[in-house]
């Protein structure tokens, strides 16, 4: 009976990133800069900082700074109230390319450095991850989420997203993952679990931060509680921002880490 | 909605009258809905919690600043076992009388130890914890402890059970929750009303809308501001698209656990279907940013055309696989009798949501205390399940998604109709306290918050996961070990929202 009710919708799963997917290029990503020299910055620049509620907007200063506008995805919670108030300077970022191989990576506009150090960590990645090409296994780790990070890799074991075609797959011991997903913020009492996994698992191993809380602690830092970050307790390659990054944002990553993305 | 009702403070420190009243109460039917501690200049302010049909009712007390004890409640009100020994955690005051005093959110020695107070401006900047201050539980021959946890099998949130098992049977489970532990309560504290909305949709993110909803309607009674109607059905939506995915999702994990793989896939998709409706109407999968004190951001972006088409799609679907679920017996074998709740105990702890209502007791936010525009839909309350067992919760979680199919109907034709205007009621709070609720997919939620010179002072969420996942230690008579995953996943609670 089930058989038969599995086949009643046909392939329902997306061929995405092999072709396009109409949802995977809609999705929101994090905030982004329009407009990094607006007329009023001057005046308004510090006003324009007292938007984001963790401190994501500033302005580039000192010798390299150029006085425009710099907004860190990293701590981007995607509440949208720079977006609202200002949307001839910001805006949303469309689409599941979120995630940056270093975390200074994420501020937007980019800095100067990124374009040489990107090639440079991609090369590496690269040559750590040439191994595992078709044969992928994760290990998650919740390190203080709120949960939401939890169901958004879940889905990908959905029929819509089916991670298993692109030969990623779960599993539960340490010892055969190649790839750590990391959730939450690095809640304290998650800090030692969370190492331990981590040493379990055999090299070449690759930590991706999975979300904004992961990325910077977000909202839930500072906090007696968590560490800003997962970046304080493992070595992190992969940065991906959102509050939560959505399914098809976390397959982009997991593409990316492995050499993978187009 | 109605008023809040304080029953005066109790003189200072007369902590076993204050425990008179709440028992009292209790007796006479009113739900002990929680209890906590707020550091405040004059001491330590023990609030407690009851919920009957006029509201939340607040009875509260003041601890001398130079207290390190009270008289525990627990002994009195088995509900308050968990509330009690995260006052411990938080204050380092010692709950005289309470069965098993040990740290529950946060693992620190007895004697010396920083905490964080919440109420008390400053405070530690970092608390690592020590599992070391907890005590292993084993009793008895031939006994031994499974660890399942933190770092679980699949992607799960973490916690710990340990299970002392002779080998297959389970006479004892303890459960560890402190690993996630994020310290939100004091986080909220010296936040503007708005960065704490933001931060009550992230306490628990699975129920991002009933948080929000309690969240605001808290300061929405302080403010006295009415929400316009076409708001209160925006939210109403949200809530009920909320209810949809979560119990989409307990079916998802029941089906996994049953190994049934096209049933896991079917839901799995469905559960797609409703955060892809959601992400259309708002932009965000899980509704963040939709719910704003007086009213809602914006109208969605779906016509109500389109989503009563979208919905009556997906009430066909479901249905036709919720139906076919419920006929396979292979998977109902392991769901019958398997982790019961007797009804005696979901009323005497006041199981909220699906878990009481599985156990024949019901105290239904959207129909005891309504609020936003439950007031005037029509809501259908099923009658409870009396069976207490992870079946009758699965069937409880069926009905209330026809209920929440039906509700989404009705909201989606009342939309058309709604005569454009402003969807914010003007709710500026500098100065106030006040408590609200809202029924979230797992239970019911409260905020309990302060607000002065317009910041918060207190924030205290508690969220239907934390008031009943302590029943988890009740809910093994007969079980063994392969039931584990379907007694969990019948729950339905997010640790996030236990832990905080």
């Amino acid at each position: 009976m089930w058989a038969l009710r599995g086949l009643r919708d046909g392939v329902v799963t997306t061929r995405w990133p092999a072709r396009p997917d109409p949802y995977a290029a809609a999705v929101r990503g994090p905030a982004t800069v329009l407009d990094a020299y607006p007329a009023d910055a001057g005046a308004d620049g510090e006003g324009l900082g007292a938007l984001c509620p963790t401190g994501a907007i500033s302005r580039a200063e000192g010798p390299a700074g150029d006085g425009g506008i710099r907004l860190d995805q990293g701590k981007c919670v995607q509440c949208g109230r720079c977006v609202a108030s200002r949307p001839d300077v910001f805006g949303w970022s469309e689409g599941s390319a979120a995630a940056a191989l270093w975390r200074p990576g994420l501020v937007v506009p980019e800095v100067a450095e990124t374009p040489e150090r990107l090639a440079e960590l991609r090369d590496g990645l690269r040559a750590k991850t040439a191994a595992l090409r078709r044969s992928v296994h994760l290990r998650h780790v919740d390190a203080g989420s709120d949960g939401t990070e939890e169901w958004e890799i879940l889905a990908l074991l959905n029929p819509v997203y089916d991670m298993h075609r692109l030969g990623i797959f779960l599993t539960a011991s340490p010892r055969h993952a190649d790839i750590l997903l990391v959730t939450g913020a690095g809640a304290r009492g998650m800090a030692e679990p969370l190492r331990l996994t981590y040493d379990a698992m055999p090299a070449p191993k690759i930590v991706i931060a999975v979300g904004t809380d992961a990325v910077s602690g977000g909202l839930t830092s500072p906090s007696y509680a968590t560490s800003g970050g997962i970046g304080a307790i493992v070595p992190v390659d992969v940065w991906l921002p959102g509050s939560p990054p959505a399914p098809f944002s976390i397959l982009h990553a997991l593409l990316l880490a492995i050499g993978r993305m187009p | 909605m109605s008023s809040d009702v304080m029953m005066g403070a109790r003189p200072s420190g007369d902590v076993t009258a204050l425990w008179d009243d709440v028992v009292a109460a209790v007796a006479e039917g009113h739900r002990f809905a929680g209890l906590f501690g707020t550091a405040r200049p004059e001491g330590l302010v023990l609030t407690a919690h009851l919920a009957g049909a006029e509201g939340v009712t607040v009875a509260e007390t003041v601890l001398p600043v130079t207290a390190t004890s009270y008289p525990a409640l627990t002994r009195r009100l088995g509900a308050a076992f968990w509330y009690e020994r995260e006052i411990a955690d938080m204050f380092g005051v010692i709950p005289q009388g309470h069965p098993r005093p040990e740290p529950l959110l946060l693992p620190q020695p007895a004697e010396g130890a920083l905490r964080p107070r919440p109420g008390e401006p400053g405070g530690p900047v970092a608390i690592e914890p020590d599992p070391r201050a907890l005590p292993l539980h084993v009793v008895g021959p031939g006994l031994f402890t499974i660890p399942h946890g933190p770092v679980r099998s699949g992607v799960m949130e973490s916690i710990e059970y340990l299970v002392e098992t002779p080998g297959e049977d389970i006479p004892h489970l303890n459960m560890r929750v402190f690993y996630k532990h994020r310290g939100l309560e004091k986080r909220f504290e010296g936040m503007t009303a708005g960065d704490g909305l933001l931060l009550a949709e992230r306490v628990e993110g699975t129920a991002t809308v009933a948080h929000a909803l309690a969240y605001c309607h808290a300061l929405e009674r302080i403010a006295a501001a009415d929400v316009p109607w076409a708001a209160a059905l925006v939210r109403v939506l949200h809530a009920e698209l909320e209810r949809l995915a979560c119990h989409l999702d307990v079916a998802v994990r029941l089906a996994d656990a049953a190994g049934l793989a096209v049933a896991t896939a079917r839901f799995g998709r469905h559960k797609e279907t409703v955060l892809r409706l959601v992400s259309r109407a708002c932009g965000s999968r899980f509704g963040r940013g939709v719910v704003v004190p007086g009213g809602v951001s914006r109208l969605p972006l779906v016509s109500p055309a389109d989503l009563l088409s979208d919905i009556g799609r997906l009430e066909g679907a479901v249905t036709a696989d919720a139906t076919a679920l419920m006929g396979t017996a292979s998977f109902l074998d392991r769901l019958r009798r398997t982790g019961p709740l007797s009804p005696e105990r979901a009323r005497e702890h006041g199981a909220l949501g699906p878990v009481g209502k599985a156990s024949g007791y019901s105290d239904d936010a959207r129909d005891v205390r309504p609020y936003d525009a439950y007031p005037t839909l029509v809501l259908q309350q099923p009658a409870p399940w009396p069976a207490g067992d992870a079946l009758d919760r699965l069937r409880v979680r069926w009905d209330e998604v026809s209920q929440s199919f039906h509700l989404l109907r009705q909201v989606a034709g009342e939309l058309a109709q709604a005569p454009a205007g402003p969807l914010r009621a003007g709710c500026d709070v500098a100065d106030g306290r006040s408590v609200g609720w809202a029924e979230a997919p797992q239970g019911e939620v409260l905020y309990d918050l302060r607000l002065e010179g317009g910041r918060l002072t207190r924030c205290r969420p508690r969220s239907a996961s934390f008031h009943n996942l302590v029943l988890m230690h009740e809910l093994f008579a007969g079980d063994i070990l392969t039931d584990f995953p379907f007694i969990e996943a019948s729950l339905g609670l997010s640790m996030a929202g236990v832990t905080r």
